[in-house]
């Protein structure tokens, strides 16, 4: 890739996979992912809460790996692969994961529900069978003031011994 | 929906260190983007209003680890979560990817950059601790060519390191010993905060020793020891002593008594890693 160099006010083409899906659209460089996520692509699923890392609602995977879409600029994912609830959703019903957390009762006003889910996705690549500390520490970036966590765990516990 | 949104800015995306320098030289009030963990908090809250972003996470020759006969070589773009997890890391400096496990949480050290972290020089955050007590030496590039700067030199105050303007921090290099062995510890009030305290404590063969605060004051704080005790009364003097001396910003009380209470927790460290 050359250098590339954006003005303040122009915006630009980013072209990156979402969900499996080629997009392309036009941003200015001071957009942030989980806008862009939002209000260009229509993908509501990814939520926004502190816009500063710490609430962890707005997690995605870039290129398989967890990050925080508040605190990356659209432009800089230009020839990545992003992936956000809706792309670890199916068509109909429930991810395995999704149908843990109901069976659990992991969720009540469902606002954390959707990065929970895609933070359960990153954990059970690396650690099929996570142990309770494995889930807490991976869980910790992710601020939930409904269930009190006990019931996020189950539901992390209960689907990966139903994988296994 | 979201109310935090960062002022407009010109994006540069060079692909080598010698074009981000350039950029650095020739935009004014350019800034650096690596992970962008703390740049890009304090642009939402337009704590931060550069014009111009760098963002240098294109640039390969800077996410390199490499493990030389003396020394291992870490690239200023190398995240926190490799640090981590890193084998080679892990083996000759298991303390260092112990403290980085610490930073932040999972999403967080998935982006953010020992580089980063170095030069946004945070006093609580644990990586320019770590480089102090392991009396690593940054490589830092300019215009006119590289420079070192030993770590202990590097951080001089609150947010404030030797870089000059249109200098780059490149890659940090940490030198192999085989003598000292190291412990860590530090106490937070939530796992992922940044800590209140924390300690690194060195052992080195001949029983001198050394411990490296941060948290405590505007940087690290390296205290060699010509003897660390292994009588546990005699090196809680020795601690209490060293840490009455800490010029603390704030809650001072609190703080010395951490900083004894998590030098201690060090050491016993760098004793189970001993029989270990």
């Amino acid at each position: 890739m050359s250098d590339a160099v954006i003005s303040a006010s122009g915006r630009t083409p980013v072209r990156m996979e979402v969900n499996g899906v080629a997009e392309t659209v036009y941003v200015e460089p001071r957009w942030l992912l989980s806008d862009v996520l939002r209000h260009q692509l229509g993908l509501t699923g990814t939520h926004v809460g502190c816009e500063q890392g710490v609430c962890g609602v707005c997690t995605v995977l870039l290129d398989g790996v967890l990050v925080r879409s508040c605190l990356l600029f659209a432009v800089q994912v230009d020839g990545h692969r992003v992936t956000t609830i809706e792309g670890v959703t199916p068509d109909e019903g429930l991810s395995p994961i999704q149908a843990s957390f109901q069976r659990h009762h992991g969720l009540q006003c469902g606002f954390c529900t959707p990065a929970m889910v895609l933070t359960a996705e990153a954990l059970l690549r690396t650690h099929p069978n996570p142990s309770e500390a494995d889930i807490r520490d991976a869980f910790s970036g992710n601020i939930c003031r409904c269930t009190g966590y006990q019931f996020i765990v189950d539901a992390i516990r209960g689907c990966s011994e139903e994988e296994r | 929906m979201g109310r935090l949104k960062p002022n407009s800015f010109a994006y540069y995306r060079p692909n080598s260190v010698a074009s981000a320098l350039q950029c650095l030289a020739t935009q004014p009030d350019a800034k650096i983007l690596a992970g962008g963990q703390s740049l890009v908090p304090a642009m939402n809250f337009r704590l931060s209003r550069p014009a111009c972003l760098i963002d240098i996470n294109g640039i390969e020759a800077l996410a390199h680890v490499e493990v030389c006969a003396d020394k291992v070589v870490l690239g200023a773009l190398v995240h926190h979560q490799q640090i981590h997890e890193h084998p080679s890391i892990r083996q000759h400096f298991p303390v260092l990817a112990e403290a980085a496990g610490e930073i932040g949480h999972l999403a967080i050290r998935n982006r953010g950059t020992l580089g980063g972290s170095l030069v946004h020089a945070d006093p609580a955050s644990e990586l320019p601790a770590a480089m102090v007590a392991l009396r690593a030496v940054m490589e830092v590039a300019g215009v006119d060519g590289t420079r070192r700067i030993p770590a202990a030199e590097f951080f001089v105050g609150w947010m404030t390191t030797a870089l000059d303007t249109g200098e780059m921090l490149v890659s940090v290099h940490v030198p192999l010993s085989s003598s000292s062995v190291y412990g860590f510890a530090e106490f937070a009030r939530r796992p992922g905060d940044f800590a209140y305290v924390g300690a690194f404590v060195e052992r080195a063969a001949n029983e001198s020793g050394a411990v490296t605060w941060f948290g405590v004051s505007d940087k690290p704080e390296y205290r060699p020891m010509s003897a660390l005790p292994r009588d546990a009364a005699a090196r809680q003097a020795e601690w209490q002593q060293l840490a009455a001396k800490l010029e603390v910003l704030d809650e001072p009380r609190m703080r010395r008594k951490l900083a004894v209470v998590l030098a201690e927790r060090a050491y016993q460290k760098v004793e189970e890693a001993k029989i270990g």
